[in-house]
């Protein structure tokens, strides 16, 4: 895997050895009776991006939840730039060093931010706590990050209520950037945005990649989406992965049976929509 | 246009409070029609079709004219009004905020054809099995017998279609009725309102953020910008052939699933609420690439062109140079 950018990331060990950033291996997880998610195992390498597809109960979300920390996997392991973490953080300390491997921008930039502090004062405490740095280094590089996502300095002195979703977006993606970690989850968070809106943060997240090296984990529903921000894909179906590959190739020739009706379901100028075409395992089941 | 109107909207003008919701609106839909409403959040497109179904929140000051099948629809009240409403039927983006939760499907889905059509419980019940098993819902004296919760997000909206047509209406209303499915799901539900609108001949208002989905299954489609229509197109020619700056500017600024592009087109800036558009101009014109000065000097009026419908000034001269986009 070259390193185009690791002179940009002195913090970034799995950058220097090429080691993949990200192991999920055989990740299992049941919640009473119902597997959600059910050995499932991926790499990702330093500065590479991956997109976890599939509809909601294929367990996609889940997974980024293990990865983040949120929910413990029943089975299997998790390494981050070559750090265990299927288990729960033993300490505070632990628990920031994860942090600076792994931060997450959730979809609804409406519910994500605590609506008592300003984009500054939220990045603040990240850098505070993250890096422990005084005061007019946090200052300098809470300048940098407001820049960086694209936000005025009036957005980033206001609470999050006077901001639009692209804004306050903008401003979680500004919060996890804080931690400068070498992975970022995206679950689904350009989803909610209006196109034009959508288009810059996709922009803005290309840029972030480009200067950082940071690898995202992009969970989508939107294909077009994926094709436009990842490498590889892999693709969930019932809590499996049921396709994987390079994000092109999996998009241009799908190859399992629910990838195939995914794509063929997306909608394009002469697109006739069909009902009852899939199987009979896949038909649509009352949420349990 | 020749063709008698289903639905006409004439200078249609919403004030909540002291602001505009909608500052103009004009749009006719004709019999089996399908016309797609297109816009970013703020545009207007919600309210616009509240407007028409007369459901707009308490203290909503409307101006305009709305007429259905001739007859003036802001003069409708009481039975005359239940019986619009049964004509011109609505579908909403999330079933589970529409339906009470504590009453069962079969109340729900037979309460408009006992209450306000004088069918016998029994009937209403039988047509009510029926009208499932048309969307796909074959074990429908069961499903009457449940509770929304016990539904799946894609299976209550196939039950609101179905509600929806039981009332045998000419004209159906549709916000955003597969924003919130899975991409397969919403394949399926697309279908089902595709197939059961052509079969029973209705007409459609459908309302969506996917330029795409509005592309592939509408007649013709009408996009909103700051509480104004801007472009009424034939929808094959929405892509590949628009009239206004911003159609072109929605189109570009889409990912395209066909293959990765180094930079998306982004349009600067963020898409203006009705409420906060200048009275006497563009509102597009501060994130258009092609304004110029007289752009900000008067309210641009909707101009034919083409057999579509711009609100640009420069529509003539922009002919052929909104640049085609991938779709």
């Amino acid at each position: 895997m070259p390193d185009r950018n690791g002179a940009a990331r002195p913090g970034g060990t799995a950058l220097l050895t090429g080691a993949p950033v990200l192991e999920v291996t055989n990740l299992r997880k049941e919640f009473g009776s119902l597997t959600a998610v059910d050995d499932v195992s991926f790499t990702i390498a330093a500065g590479r991006s991956l997109a976890v597809v599939g509809e909601s109960g294929s367990g996609k979300t889940t997974v980024a939840r293990m990865i983040v920390g949120l929910e413990r996997p029943t089975s299997g392991t998790i390494a981050a730039c070559g750090n265990d973490r299927s288990r729960p953080a033993r300490s505070a300390r632990d628990r920031r060093r994860r942090g600076g491997e792994v931060q997450i921008v959730f979809q609804d930039p409406y519910t994500s931010l605590d609506p008592r502090q300003t984009a500054e004062g939220v990045i603040d405490e990240v850098l505070r706590l993250h890096h422990g740095w005084p005061a007019d280094r946090r200052r300098a590089r809470i300048d940098e990050l407001v820049e960086l996502v694209g936000l005025d300095s009036r957005q980033a002195r206001a609470l999050p209520r006077t901001l639009s979703g692209g804004q306050r977006q903008r401003v979680a993606i500004a919060r996890a950037l804080a931690a400068q970690p070498q992975i970022l989850i995206l679950d689904e968070s350009v989803a909610a945005l209006d196109v034009s809106i959508q288009a810059q943060v996709l922009n803005l997240l290309a840029d972030i990649r480009d200067e950082t090296a940071v690898s995202y984990i992009l969970i989508s529903h939107d294909l077009a989406v994926v094709r436009q921000l990842t490498d590889e894909a892999v693709v969930m179906y019932r809590g499996r992965v049921v396709e994987r590959g390079r994000t092109a190739q999996v998009l241009d020739d799908p190859q399992d049976p629910y990838t195939k009706r995914l794509r063929a379901s997306v909608p394009r100028p002469g697109w006739k929509p069909s009902r009852r075409q899939m199987p009979p395992a896949h038909q649509e089941e009352d949420p349990t | 246009m020749a063709t008698q109107h289903l639905l006409e909207v004439t200078g249609l003008r919403v004030t909540l409070g002291d602001g505009a919701a909608l500052r103009g609106v004009d749009l006719a839909i004709r019999p089996r029609e399908v016309l797609g409403l297109v816009g970013e959040s703020g545009s207007g497109k919600s309210m616009t079709a509240r407007a028409i179904d007369r459901l707009l929140p308490r203290g909503a000051q409307v101006a305009g004219q709305i007429r259905f099948q001739g007859s003036e629809v802001g003069a409708l009240a009481g039975a005359q009004l239940r019986s619009y409403r049964n004509r011109v039927a609505m579908i909403f983006q999330d079933p589970r905020a529409h339906v009470n939760p504590v009453r069962r499907i079969g109340d729900f889905m037979t309460e408009a054809l006992r209450t306000n059509l004088g069918v016998r419980a029994e009937e209403a019940r039988q047509r009510a099995v029926d009208m499932l098993s048309q969307v796909g819902i074959e074990d429908g004296q069961r499903r009457l017998r449940q509770y929304p919760h016990e539904l799946s997000g894609g299976m209550l909206q196939r039950v609101m279609i179905a509600a929806a047509l039981l009332t045998e209406p000419a004209l159906l209303l549709a916000d955003e009725p597969t924003t919130a499915l899975d991409v397969t799901t919403q394949a399926e539900v697309m279908a089902i309102l595709d197939e059961l609108r052509r079969e029973y001949g209705l007409a459609m208002l459908f309302i969506t953020h996917d330029l795409e989905l509005a592309a592939a299954i509408c007649d013709r489609t009408a996009v909103m910008y700051a509480g104004q229509i801007v472009e009424v197109r034939k929808s094959e020619l929405l892509h590949t052939d628009p009239l206004h700056p911003y159609t072109a500017a929605l189109a570009a600024a889409r990912p395209d699933i066909a293959q990765k592009s180094r930079r998306l087109r982004a349009i600067p800036g963020r898409p203006l609420s009705a409420f906060e558009a200048p009275a006497g101009e563009c509102a597009f014109a501060p994130r258009c690439p092609h304004a110029e000065p007289a752009c900000q000097a008067a309210l641009p009026e909707l101009v034919e062109l083409d057999g579509g419908l711009s609100r640009c000034i420069r529509v003539a001269e922009l002919r052929g140079q909104l640049e085609a986009t991938h779709a």
